[in-house]
Parts: C-alpha cells; sequence; structure tokens
C-alpha cells in the first residue's frame, strides 16, 4: 500500500479515537440512566459543567487528576438533582432535563465569569499528554498513543457491559427500567436504584466534559460542547441502549468528525456541516426504520409512582 | 394535625403556585448574587424594578418578550395536547431562514404585501421543519421528544452551512446573509424604539391559542388528547389526526418567532439570531400553567428577567448569566412545586392504627 495513504489513515483512526471519547463517556452515562427508565436531556449542560469545573479544580489545584475528579463529582451532583425531580418528585423528564442543561449552563458561564471576568483570552492550563502504548506499533504508533482518558472510556464499555449484566445492581437497573412494577413486588428499591443510576450517569457526562477542556484544550471556552450532548443522545438510541454498540457508534460518528475535520483542512468542497449533520439523520432514520420496534427500556419517561 | 393528601389541590392554591415558585427561586438565587460580592437589594432591583421604571427600558421588556411569547405560545400549544415538541429553537430558525429569503427576494413588492407574505412563509416553514417528527409520530409512533431535539441541531447546521456558503455577506465576507429590502421589515409599533409588529403577532397568537382551547371543538379534542390518548380514542376523538395538526401548528407558531428576529430586530440572519428562545419557550409555557394568560405573563417575566440580567450586569458588573441560572432554577422549582398540584394540606386528626 502507498506509504503516504497509509500514513494518513493511521492519523484518521487516531483522531477518531480522539473525537468519540467524548461522545463515548457520554453515551455510557445515558446508557446506563436510561436502562433504569430515566431520559436524561441535561447531558449538555452536565457536560458543560463538568468542563468548567474540571478545568478550574485543576487550574486552582494545580492537578489535573483532581480536576477529572472534581469534574465527576459535578456531574454525580447534577445526576442527582435529575434524579431528585425525576424519580421522587416524579416530575416530567424531558421537560427537567432541559432545565437541568439550561441550569449546568447558565451556573458554569456564571461562576466562570465571576472567577476570572470578562477576558480575551481564555486562561490556559497544561493538559494532559498523550500517552504512547509502545513503540512495536510500527507505522500505526500513533494510533496507540492518546491520552489516558481515552484509555480508560475504551475501558469503562465493557465495564459497563459487565455492571448491566453481570452484576445483582444491574439486574435492578435493567428492572426498573423495564418493569417497575414487578421489580417493586420483588423487593427492589426503584427509587433508590433509579437514583444511583442517574448519579452515577451524570458523572460519566461530567468526565467526558473534563475530557474537552483538560485533554483535548487545556482551557475552558464557551462553545466546548458544542451540541456533543445531543449527539450522545442519538448514539445510545443508535447503539440500541448497549454498550458494545454505543462504542461502535461513537467511533462511526467520531469517523465522520475526524475526517470532516481533516476534509475541511484540505479545502473540500462540500458543506463541513452537512457531516457534523449526519449523526443526527442517520439516528433518525434509524429511529424511523425501528418504528414500534425500536427496544427503549419499556419504562422510560414513566415515573414510577407506588400510589399509581 | 397537618396531613398531605392525594387529592386534587384547590383552584386558588394552584394559581398561586407560580408566584410561590418565584419567591423560591429569589431565595435560591439569592446565594448566588451573594458570591458576585453585589448586594442583594441592589441586585434584584436591577432585575426586576428598574426595566419597569424608565419608558425605554419597559419597552425593551416587550421587545425582549416578543419571541419569548411566540416560542412559549408554541411550545404550550403542544404541551397542551400532549405532544411535547422540543423542536421550537429548530422551528425558530426555519422561519428566520424563510423570512430572510423572502425579505431579500421580494425587494420591489409593496410593504402591505411583502410583510404578510414573510409571516405565512416562516410559518409555513416552522410547520415544515416540524412537519418530519410529527409525520413519524403519527404513521410510525416514533417518540417525539428524541427527533425533534435532534432536528435542531441540523437546522442550526444548515443555517451555518447557509451563512458561511451561499449566502456569506460578499461585502464584509462574515456570516450573515444579505440586509432584507426596507419593505420587507416589520412596521415600529413605536417610532424610534425597537417594538416591532412581532410582538402584535405573539399577542395575536396567544389569543389564538385561547380561542381554539376554550371556544372550538378542536380545542376539546385537544385538551382529551392531552389527558390520556386512550381514553381520547375510547371517545371517538382521532388522536394521530389532533396530534399532527397541533404538531405543525407549534411549529408554525415558533417559525413566527424567527420571523419577527429577522423582518424586525436584526434585517438580516446570523447564526445567534436566537439565544436559545425555544429552549426558554419551554420555560414560559411550564411557568405559564400552559395557558394563554398564563403564558402571556411568563414571557413578559421572563423578558423582565432577560431586559434586567442586562441592566445589572452594566450598574454592579453582576455577569449576565445570572439572569439564565434565574430562568432555569424558576422552571424547576415551578416543576417541583407543581407536584403539590395534587395534593391538598388537611388539617385533621390522625386516628393510630394498631
Amino acid at each position: 500500500m502507498n506509504e503516504a495513504l497509509l500514513i494518513s489513515i493511521v492519523a484518521l483512526i487516531a483522531a477518531t479515537l480522539r473525537v468519540a471519547t467524548p461522545l463515548l463517556l457520554a453515551a455510557l452515562g445515558e446508557t446506563l440512566t436510561e436502562r433504569a427508565g430515566v431520559l436524561n436531556l441535561g447531558i449538555e449542560g452536565t457536560m458543560f459543567l463538568g468542563a468548567m469545573v474540571g478545568f478550574v479544580a485543576a487550574y486552582y489545584a494545580g492537578s489535573l487528576w483532581l480536576g477529572v475528579g472534581a469534574a465527576c463529582l459535578a456531574g454525580l451532583l447534577t445526576g442527582l438533582l435529575m434524579s431528585y425531580l425525576t424519580v421522587y418528585l416524579g416530575v416530567n423528564q424531558h421537560v427537567s432535563g432541559i432545565g437541568i442543561t439550561l441550569l449546568a449552563t447558565g451556573l458554569a458561564l456564571y461562576l466562570f465569569r465571576l472567577l476570572f471576568g470578562d477576558q480575551q483570552v481564555p486562561p490556559q492550563i497544561t493538559p494532559f499528554p498523550r500517552l504512547r502504548l509502545g513503540n512495536v506499533f510500527g507505522v500505526a504508533t500513533p494510533i496507540f498513543e492518546q491520552y489516558a482518558l481515552t484509555y480508560i472510556a475504551l475501558l469503562l464499555t465493557p465495564a459497563l457491559w459487565w455492571l448491566l449484566n453481570r452484576t445483582n445492581f444491574g439486574l435492578n437497573v435493567r428492572a426498573v427500567g423495564e418493569n417497575p412494577e414487578a421489580a417493586d413486588v420483588a423487593g427492589v428499591n426503584v427509587f433508590r436504584t433509579r437514583l444511583i443510576a442517574v448519579s452515577i450517569g451524570g458523572a460519566f457526562m461530567g468526565l467526558a466534559g473534563a475530557f474537552l477542556s483538560l485533554a483535548q484544550l487545556g482551557a475552558f471556552t464557551f462553545g466546548i460542547i458544542a451540541g456533543r450532548g445531543w449527539v450522545a443522545i442519538a448514539l445510545v438510541i443508535f447503539g440500541n441502549w448497549t454498550p458494545g454498540k454505543v462504542l461502535a457508534g461513537a467511533l462511526l460518528f467520531g469517523g465522520f468528525q475526524a475526517l470532516q475535520l481533516r476534509l475541511q483542512a484540505t479545502g473540500f468542497q462540500l458543506p463541513y456541516q452537512a457531516l457534523l449533520a449526519l449523526p443526527y439523520l442517520v439516528t433518525i432514520a434509524a429511529l424511523a426504520l425501528a418504528g414500534r420496534n425500536a427496544s427503549y427500556p419499556a419504562a422510560l419517561l414513566k415515573p414510577y409512582s407506588r400510589e399509581a | 394535625m397537618l396531613r398531605l393528601e392525594r387529592q386534587e389541590a384547590p383552584a386558588w392554591f394552584k394559581t398561586i403556585l407560580p408566584l410561590l415558585a418565584v419567591a423560591v427561586t429569589l431565595v435560591i438565587a439569592a446565594g448566588l448574587v451573594l458570591l458576585s460580592g453585589a448586594s442583594l437589594a441592589d441586585t434584584y432591583f436591577y432585575f426586576f424594578v428598574r426595566p419597569l421604571t424608565t419608558r425605554f427600558s419597559l419597552i425593551e421588556v416587550l421587545v425582549k418578550s416578543t419571541p419569548l411569547l411566540l416560542t412559549g405560545a408554541s411550545v404550550a400549544f403542544a404541551f397542551y395536547s400532549g405532544y411535547w415538541n422540543i423542536g421550537a429553537e429548530g422551528q425558530l430558525y426555519a422561519g428566520a431562514v424563510a423570512a430572510a429569503w423572502l425579505g431579500v427576494v421580494m425587494a420591489d413588492a409593496p410593504s402591505l404585501l411583502a410583510v404578510p407574505i414573510i409571516l405565512v412563509g416562516s410559518a409555513l416553514a416552522g410547520a415544515l421543519w416540524a412537519l418530519p417528527p410529527a409525520w413519524l409520530k403519527t404513521h410510525l409512533a416514533v417518540d417525539e421528544v428524541v427527533t425533534t431535539l435532534l432536528l435542531n441541531s441540523v437546522m442550526i447546521f444548515f443555517v451555518s452551512a447557509l451563512l458561511n456558503g451561499p449566502w456569506r455577506d460578499p461585502v464584509t465576507n462574515w456570516p450573515q446573509s444579505p440586509t432584507i429590502a426596507e419593505v420587507a421589515q416589520f412596521p415600529r409599533l413605536i417610532p424610534k424604539t425597537r417594538l416591532h409588529l412581532g410582538f402584535l403577532v405573539a399577542v395575536a397568537a396567544l389569543v389564538f391559542f385561547w380561542w381554539i382551547v376554550s371556544q372550538t371543538s378542536f380545542g376539546l379534542k385537544m385538551r382529551a388528547v392531552g389527558r390520556g390518548k386512550e381514553a381520547a380514542r375510547f371517545m371517538g376523538v382521532q388522536v394521530n389526526q389532533v396530534v399532527f395538526k397541533v404538531a405543525l401548528i407549534s411549529g408554525g407558531i415558533a417559525g413566527l418567532a424567527g420571523a419577527g428576529e429577522v423582518a424586525g430586530i436584526h434585517f438580516h440572519l446570523i447564526e445567534a439570531i436566537s439565544p436559545g428562545y425555544g429552549y426558554s419557550g419551554i420555560v414560559v409555557a411550564t411557568l405559564g400553567n400552559l395557558h394563554p394568560l398564563g403564558v402571556g405573563l411568563a414571557g413578559v417575566f421572563i423578558g423582565l428577567i432577560a431586559t434586567g440580567a442586562q441592566t445589572a450586569s452594566r450598574a454592579l458588573n453582576v455577569p449576565s448569566y445570572l439572569g439564565d441560572v434565574i430562568q432555569a432554577v424558576l422552571l424547576l422549582t415551578t416543576l417541583a412545586m407543581f407536584v403539590l398540584r395534587s395534593y391538598r394540606i388537611r388539617l385533621r386528626r390522625v386516628v393510630e392504627s394498631t
């Protein structure tokens, strides 16, 4: 094979993994959340807040990993608020999700402006370095030279599968997402199970945001999430609510975006927005094809109440 | 002792719930205000009172309310019938695209013709963008929440492609569409202010909403569908037909909001034509209890917050994003307090069961 072509294919795969990381992390969190029967449209705002909190913590504490932890915590708390509203109060999930996104976004912007004022150049930190797994891969080496968080995201995929399918907690999550009444009769605490799933899901979303501010950019900008949360929502559907297929979807959509960046750099004429819109259109098409047979968790969007 | 009973709350209590939510929101937001170092009394004065004290800022509140009233009416109209249209943002952009295009091609038309055509065209564009989710919902039973939400991003990418491609300003090279013709610009309601025809359109949309739900048989069907699709079907209502019409009308109203911003304020299309009016519409509709009058009051109130956020930012250096936070907290507290609608507080003796 042509050496130059090979190098550019390797570069494209390496970029795909980077672009896919935040999508994957957020979509894994949303998968866990939705499997428990809660649609969390707060995802876009939770990622934004995670990116901000992660950056600020790393900036002041001087530790990137502390930033990662803070971002997870911020996501966890956002998920906790979401689950309090939707699980315990039984409030409409999509409206409170949009509310959470508005709140987390507004809060992140407000606090960041309070801390740093209105600066022309946003404050910077030295981001995470990329870790090379070894030099044995020859021309493919760049593929194995990724951020630690990318490797973590890839490891979290089988971990989430294991959690959902091989543990008691996972069984409970699936039970309360499919048939909360039966789960309740069987002695599963529906409310607590949903609360834990939505909160852990929120932590994943916060982590996804932190990847962007602490690894990819080394800064927090107002356009940092740019709809990635909505792509993750699409990915979960596209991935049929299973971690493995969500990973495949994240790599596919990440591939589109990596390709788009490359094409844009070469001055290719097709409007790059068409490629950016592709994940959404593909997902809507997938929903249309699946129609009534889409394998939504049966209790998604339905608040559970013992009195009803 | 005091007891919560699961029973319809009295009507007066339901009416004051939004006011209670406002009070709780102000208490929660107080902590954030204090973080900024500004005085709480000053900040709330600049937010909620100051904009109402001068003629100019009072009109500015109405200007800011205009798109919010329209997206609020759009969302409330859909939610009232149990159709969860989260796509007002994209439908607004679709209307804005139509207005920007019609406003340029109708340069030679008389104003009396150009302005109504823009209104009709942008409403049709909004309805057109609401069509795919509505069709998928009624024909393939695809849930509308995700489809309407995802189409927002698609429309915004489309606008970005237009503005960075064929519509890019040839003179300045800025990503903004050519300025629309003077005949296409909405007339001012009060000379030398920014208050434009769109405000009257918004009021008309709310009156239309009120008329449909309270004076027509279609309104009765909407209510039946909103209360429960199965029961409505049992009563002989063509549920899918109602949902389909409601979805398109909702999209049309959101499209009008886009027309107002293009033909009444900016006179060209820009990517940032809406700072999230479609999502704020969800706040307005919820706070207004999906009632036309409530939506009207809530729209002006959110408009007041948006204006007040800028006043407070200029006067006290409190970041204007505080307005966004207050809006969001207000939505969440309203949602939480609405749970109380189905409870009554009773003073009664509890018989201990043994």
